[in-house]
């Protein structure tokens, strides 16, 4: 150390956002130890064959569609369209709502199929769907909830410099369960 | 400008470089000592509430010890503490099954765990980084009651009807699964996973914020290497927490569906006796194992790296010399972290697990090895030829060492698949981890307890205590352990009740009742050192001086009583790692010095 260098700056990423980050790999993590188990389990000759239900296909058009709008509302409040974002937003949160709907339909579909996912009945094969599929929707009703927060916030607010960082991170995190889903719609079909 | 930011997140208006001192924050009893959002007083919550589990923990043992080592004996006053689990002054099977489990579940997750990184990652990082508090003390505030609550939780477990859970700490189903298998497995289990599951979201909040402090808000000139070993440490220990909770999380979740909602994710073709056959099949309690271990290793260097990071500063200040290998203990510590992630099948060759994986899980488990010689070498090689000064703090971090090489070493034996199969679940593995990771984390807690008390209190603790505490814990810590060795090469399995009706074991009392009466000496030491420690906090001997150590590191620029915020006016520059001890004829030259023109150039 001949001079005194100094450190380069690492403030390009807002730490909050950053925390948003490094949750999202802790959850990929649980969501790679669930999908893991699946396929350990997955070769035992008890394994139940079935197809997904329908509602899956639309519940993962309309994630998409969410994820979309979701985009939307973030540029628009970076672009200072306070109203344009509090529509979308709420348009965001609408279609969040509608997946966890659709989800909810899978799963009754299933049952009228005669397929148990809990009880003594139950197969690993449905319940592993169950639990995995019903976890995801737990991390997108925390979203959607999320999504009302800053619905309400938005209510009569001035834009300020910093106000979009809370709106970036939870696209963030919007965009990150829509992925999740995509990767577990494509694995239960094909990988798994 | 982040630091600021994160510290008035809620103030609106933010001017980079305010004046932070603490008349800013006036604030009431409730913000200051319990819901507090400063990162010092939660490392302080952590660890009282720590060494309320480790005094509780430690009694547990003490409790299961006298079982093991006077199995014939009665005490009345056994009963009077524990009524109906003790019937007569003696302890029973499922008491001690009981006692057993929480023993471990609390020393590794709640004192080695919480108690150890959630004290010293929120002490350290900001005071060491030159940060005004973590990226977002709020979240840290949630970590430490997030931890209360799992505290809570499991402490009510023991006073159910049924006893807490008593199927090991590990929780493998189906003793776990199935509420009808055991006493412990009824209500007992139920409050057990709920307490893991809220510190589960303790420890993520934590790592999450660790994480991100570490890498975003170092002062100006703190680059990533002019970091001191103990934020590596505890950078590496967030990582392993961060990644491998989560799916200790989902090994949760299918167990709570196999308990309460029928699935059979564990189960398959079970008998209880006096219930009958259960309806469950198709699952598998392998799965669980899988599950758990992918935690449950990289957990035990979640416990042992800030200790390895503790014992680097704490050598390197108390020899007055630079640590020797700066850039090989951080290669070392993320082999170690990587590594981690790869070799948790060594907890299941007896599993009927396929030879040839074991084989793999050999030889990575054998390549530990290296960055922990590494390590060794490197802290030996720091004390080799040191000015040494035997502080309290210094001693523990020596017997740190001595521990990690004694307990290191067997663990090249359990390491080999065909060894284990003799030696898996005897005592011999009781002896490995509680030397290697038990016990030599506790005296990397107690290094570093020692070592920052001054800046905690800014009061000293006493020394006398303090060398008598070290002296019979180091030695009790090898009489303890060193014995149950040959216990388990004799194959002695542990777990076990009542030794004394086992023809091939009896032999082994006399070596039981000493290790008991060793035990209870180390545990009374320990009271001692509390009583030091609190005595210490009102009526130790006051520090007077910014840099009692003389050290480089950025906390001991703070006042000796800093406010929330850390650093009144400016938070300072760093021009330099944090080792230069004795270069150039200086003894000590701090981080916030610049670089003179004629200094040498080599660390």
């Amino acid at each position: 150390m001949t001079t005194t260098v100094p450190a380069k700056e690492s403030k390009s990423i807002h730490p909050h956002k950053f925390v948003m980050w490094v949750a999202i790999g802790a959850m990929v993590m649980m969501f790679a130890g669930l999908t893991s188990a699946y396929i350990v389990k997955k070769n035992q000759s008890t394994w139940l064959q079935f197809d997904l239900p329908i509602e899956f296909y639309y519940s993962t058009a309309v994630i998409v569609l969410s994820s979309i709008t979701m985009f939307l509302s973030t540029r628009a409040i970076k672009q200072g369209k306070l109203s344009q974002y509090k529509t979308l937003i709420a348009v965001t949160a609408i279609l969040g709502v509608t997946f966890l709907l659709m989800q909810y339909l899978g799963f009754k579909d299933l049952q009228s199929k005669n397929i148990a996912m809990v009880g003594a009945r139950s197969n690993s094969a449905a319940s592993f769907l169950f639990v995995i599929t019903f976890l995801h929707m737990l991390h997108v009703l925390g979203g959607v909830i999320a999504l009302i927060v800053s619905w309400v916030r938005a209510k009569g607010k001035t834009l300020t410099e910093n106000s979009s960082l809370p709106v970036e991170i939870l696209g963030t995190y919007w965009h990150f369960v829509d992925v999740l889903w995509i990767y577990l719609f494509l694995f239960y079909n094909w990988i798994g | 400008m982040s630091n600021e930011a994160v510290l008035h997140a809620h103030s609106g208006a933010h001017d980079g470089h305010e004046d932070h001192s603490h008349e800013h924050h006036h604030q009431s009893f409730i913000s200051t000592y319990v819901f507090s959002q400063d990162h010092k007083m939660i490392a302080k919550q952590f660890l009282i509430t720590g060494m309320v589990w480790a005094v509780l923990g430690g009694f547990m043992s003490v409790l299961f010890r006298m079982q093991l080592g006077y199995p014939d004996a009665n005490f009345p006053w056994l009963e009077t503490i524990l009524g109906k689990w003790a019937k007569g002054g003696h302890i029973t099977p499922e008491a001690y099954y009981a006692l057993v489990t929480t023993h471990g579940t609390v020393l590794v997750f709640f004192v080695l765990t919480a108690g150890l990184s959630g004290t010293f990652a929120n002490f350290l990082i900001p005071l060491q980084i030159g940060a005004r508090d973590m990226a977002s003390p709020f979240m840290n505030m949630l970590s430490y009651w997030f931890f209360f609550a799992a505290s809570i939780v499991m402490l009510s477990s023991i006073f159910v009807e049924t006893g807490p859970f008593s199927g090991g700490w590990t929780a493998y189903p189906p003793l776990s699964a199935l509420g009808d298998a055991s006493p412990g497995s009824k209500s007992g289990m139920d409050l057990w996973i709920v307490s893991m599951a809220l510190f589960v979201v303790s420890s993520l909040l934590g790592g999450l914020n660790y994480i991100a402090t570490i890498l975003n808000m170092r002062t100006k000139g703190m680059s990533m290497t002019r970091l001191p070993l103990t934020i590596w440490a505890l950078f590496f220990t967030a990582v392993l927490g961060v990644l491998s909770f989560p799916v200790l999380f989902s090994g949760f979740i299918l167990l709570i569906f196999d308990r309460n909602f029928g699935t059979s994710f564990y189960l398959s073709d079970i008998f209880i006796n006096g219930v009958g056959a259960m309806p469950n099949e198709g699952g598998s309690a392998i799965l669980y194992q899988h599950l758990f271990w992918f935690l449950g290793h990289p957990e035990v260097y979640i416990i042992l790296l800030p200790a390895m990071g503790m014992v680097s500063e704490i050598l390197s200040i108390n020899s007055r010399k630079p640590i020797f290998g700066y850039m090989a203990m951080i290669g070392s510590l993320f082999a170690i972290a990587i590594l981690a992630f790869l070799v948790w099948a060594h907890h299941m060759f007896v599993t009927g697990l396929n030879p040839l994986l074991g084989s793999v899980f050999v030889l990575l488990t054998l390549l530990i090895a290296v960055p922990s010689a590494i390590k060794v070498f490197n802290w030996l090689t720091t004390l080799w030829k040191g000015n040494i000064r035997f502080t309290p703090g210094m001693l523990f971090a020596i017997g740190f060492v001595s521990l990690f090489i004694s307990g290191g070493l067997t663990g090249i034996w359990l390491g080999n698949s065909a060894l284990d199969i003799h030696l898996h679940d005897t005592y011999f593995v009781v002896a490995h981890f509680h030397i290697v990771m038990g016990v030599a984390s506790m005296f990397g807690m107690f290094a570093g307890i020692y070592h920052w008390f001054p800046k905690m209190y800014g009061k000293y603790l006493n020394n006398t205590l303090a060398y008598i505490h070290f002296w019979v814990t180091m030695a009790g810590a090898y009489m303890i352990f060193w014995p149950m060795h040959y216990q388990g090469l004799a194959g002695m399995p542990r777990r076990y009740y009542d030794f004394s009706i086992w023809e091939s074991f009896k032999q082994f009392q006399g070596l039981n009742q000493f290790i008991t009466i060793v035990a209870l000496i180390v545990f009374a030491v320990q009271i001692l050192f509390l009583f030091n420690f609190f005595y210490s906090i009102f009526k130790g001997k006051k520090v007077t001086t910014q840099n009692p150590w003389e050290a480089n590191t950025l906390e001991w620029t703070a006042p000796i009583n800093p406010g929330h915020g850390n650093w009144p006016g400016e938070i300072p520059e760093v021009y330099r790692w944090a080792y230069d001890y004795g270069k150039d004829g200086v003894d000590f030259i701090p981080q916030t010095t610049p670089v003179g023109a004629d200094e040498s150039v080599e660390h």
